[in-house]
């Protein structure tokens, strides 16, 4: 079975589970996302009908205030978010990478530690330092007279940015500690030869040479802010400030389990899914575009 | 050929070894090319200053961390009653985590075990199918070969969240939702781990290795199983963790999958509790401790592990 038989042999358990889990949800989603559900009889007792809804669902969801609402919110949240969170990153590993701190290695495993914390727990253990009364943070602020209130409803999206932030900073670090470490030394002695500054090292060599990195985890970033779930989901109970419609995904569950409204649901799905997989396709593009032209 | 593209791996190792908290001059007494000879001439203003600006953002991140420990050791009174960041009046750790392990019939140590299984098979079935894979679509050049590519390309750039809702109308169709195989079927794949074990196999399994087995008449399957898999152990490690951590993590498939509280993983339990709090305040401490118990297992696993980690995500993004 040299060629012709081998590679599938040894493919097929993932293709089985791909196309199980992956392929044909998105293609039952696509079907769904052009069906409406009509229910006969006051309550529905005379049975459902499915008929195909051409963009009648698609229609809906774009002109859904919510939707919409939940969709610009994720576009602000993204650009603060990610841009504070990739700078972050990468002035953290520049300073690691320095050589100029001490325990490195200590600094390095602290800022990953909360990577390995479930985002839930992460949101479990953030929230009860925003609930006042239970919090030391919001007691000694108010020590200093500064009330604030986390959960607040213009606040709380910042507050949820927080989590973001604290939980995956110390991941994109290591993404671009790993990319410099592959920055050859020669670099690094001919810019000391030239009598190179570090902050000049950095603008002139790593920055550069790290971009393919920022790129990753720029893209991996975008799609897990149109992702975002959990974090408001949990915070919801808390800060009045959050819908049952916050977020694009949130607002997919709800029309999928609370309005029942499983046509709308799929739809959402679809262009919650077809909107990252473009943004990450413009992200690649803008990528390669930009390195050609260098 | 093979030797060459090992390199990044093999120095990241090394470097991550070399990299303990060693003082300067242990450093460069080791002859330590590069880290030895930009840290020549550093002042020591400015290694006081920067080591302070790490340490207060280390602070930022281990508040929670820090926070959860002191306060798992409070009674409910103390919780709200004594300052978050310091210890309370009474000292009853112990006391709390019984009744973390007791209440609800024990039913935290059954979550916890839930997401072992979940996390424990579906890492491992899903590595050992990914591996595979990738090793396919690397080693061997047959008709269909871009188009598994491009179908998985897709795959990874999808998020995660946006198929659970269609997965779940397909298990409700074929009747499984609310079973463990809702949660521990879609953790079987993954297509990040795909790229990663394609990438890595292109790099270190030289294709006279596979050559050399042929003739000595190792069939294909034995090829990948004896020749291959031990070449691929840093990207296999890579996989298996990230695939954990991922499924450990995961928060809206069960929530969509399960009904019954006794499949809950842990993260879906804990929400549980914590959402018991507005009506029984008593809760806010079995969260408090249970969010402990459930942090210090995988904080263990990410500290000790730390290193290989990264040696796989070096590989992956210096091809990528």
């Amino acid at each position: 079975m040299r060629s012709r038989t081998a590679p599938w042999v040894l493919l097929a358990p993932f293709l089985i589970v791909f196309i199980g889990t992956m392929i044909v949800p998105i293609i039952m989603a696509i079907g769904y996302s052009f069906t409406t559900v009509t229910r006969s009889g006051l309550l529905g007792e005379k049975g459902l009908t499915n008929s195909f809804a051409w963009f009648d669902n698609y229609v809906a969801a774009l002109t859904n205030a919510n939707f919409v609402a939940s969709i610009g919110r994720m576009i602000l949240f993204g650009i603060v978010q990610v841009t504070v969170m990739i700078i972050a990153a990468t002035v953290l590993a520049l300073l690691l990478e320095s050589a100029s701190a001490k325990w490195p290695g200590f600094f390095r495993a602290t800022y990953f530690l909360p990577y390995g914390i479930p985002g839930v727990i992460a949101t479990i253990l953030w929230s009860f330092l925003y609930i006042p009364g239970l919090s030391p943070i919001v007691d000694v602020l108010g020590a200093v007279g500064i009330d604030i209130d986390f959960l607040g409803p213009n606040m709380v999206l910042w507050s949820i940015a927080n989590i973001v932030t604290w939980t995956y900073t110390g991941y994109n670090m290591l993404i671009i500690i790993a990319q410099l470490k592959a920055i050859p030394g020669e670099l690094y002695e001919a810019a000391k030869l030239d009598g190179a500054s570090s902050l000049r090292v950095a603008t002139s060599i790593q920055l550069p040479l790290i971009r393919p990195a920022l790129m990753l985890t720029v893209i991996f970033s975008i799609i897990g802010t149109l992702q975002l779930f959990a974090e408001p989901r949990l915070l919801q109970t808390m800060s009045a400030g959050i819908t049952s419609e916050y977020t694009p995904n949130m607002s997919a569950y709800a029309f999928a389990f609370q309005y029942n409204d499983i046509g709308m649901a799929a739809a959402q799905s679809v262009i919650i899914a077809v909107a990252a997989f473009l943004l990450s396709a413009i992200a690649l593009g803008v990528s390669n575009w930009t390195e050609k032209r260098r | 050929m093979s030797s060459t593209d090992n390199a990044p791996a093999g120095s990241t190792t090394t470097t991550a070894r070399r990299n303990k908290p060693l003082g300067n001059a242990a450093k460069a007494a080791r002859g330590d090319g590069r880290l030895g000879n930009r840290n020549a001439g550093r002042k020591p203003t400015t290694t006081i200053l920067v080591t302070a600006i790490l340490a207060i953002v280390a602070l930022y991140f281990l508040v929670p961390v820090y926070w959860v420990v002191i306060n798992a050791t409070k009674s409910t009174e103390d919780l709200f009653g004594t300052s978050g960041f310091w210890f309370g009046e009474s000292f009853q750790l112990w006391e709390n985590i019984k009744a973390v392990l007791s209440s609800n019939g024990g039913i935290f140590p059954r979550w916890g075990l839930n997401s072992l299984l979940y996390s424990g098979v579906g890492s491992v079935l899903a590595t050992y199918f990914s591996v595979a894979a990738g090793y396919a679509l690397a080693k061997y050049r047959f008709r269909g070969r871009k188009l598994v590519y491009g179908l998985v390309l897709g795959g990874v750039l999808v998020p995660g969240t946006a198929v659970a809702l269609p997965l779940f109308f397909l298990f409700s169709s074929i009747g499984i939702t609310n079973t463990y195989w809702a949660v521990l079927i879609p953790s079987l794949v993954s297509p990040f781990g795909l790229f990663l074990a394609s990438i890595y196999a292109g790099a270190a399994v030289p294709d006279e290795l596979l050559e050399a087995g042929r003739i000595d008449g190792v069939g294909e399957l034995g090829l990948f199983h004896r020749l291959a898999l031990p070449q691929l152990t840093p990207a296999i490690v890579t996989i298996l963790l990230f695939q954990f951590v991922a499924i450990w993590n995961n928060y809206m498939l069960p929530l969509v999958m399960l009904a019954d509280e006794k499949l809950y993983p842990i993260t879906l339990g804990l929400d549980n509790w914590r959402a018991q709090t507005d009506r029984l305040p008593e809760f806010y401490q079995l969260t408090t401790t249970g969010a402990l118990l459930s942090v210090i297992p995988l904080a263990i696993l990410i500290l000790v592990l730390q290193r290989f980690w990264r040696g796989g995500l070096t590989e992956g993004s210096i091809k990528g």
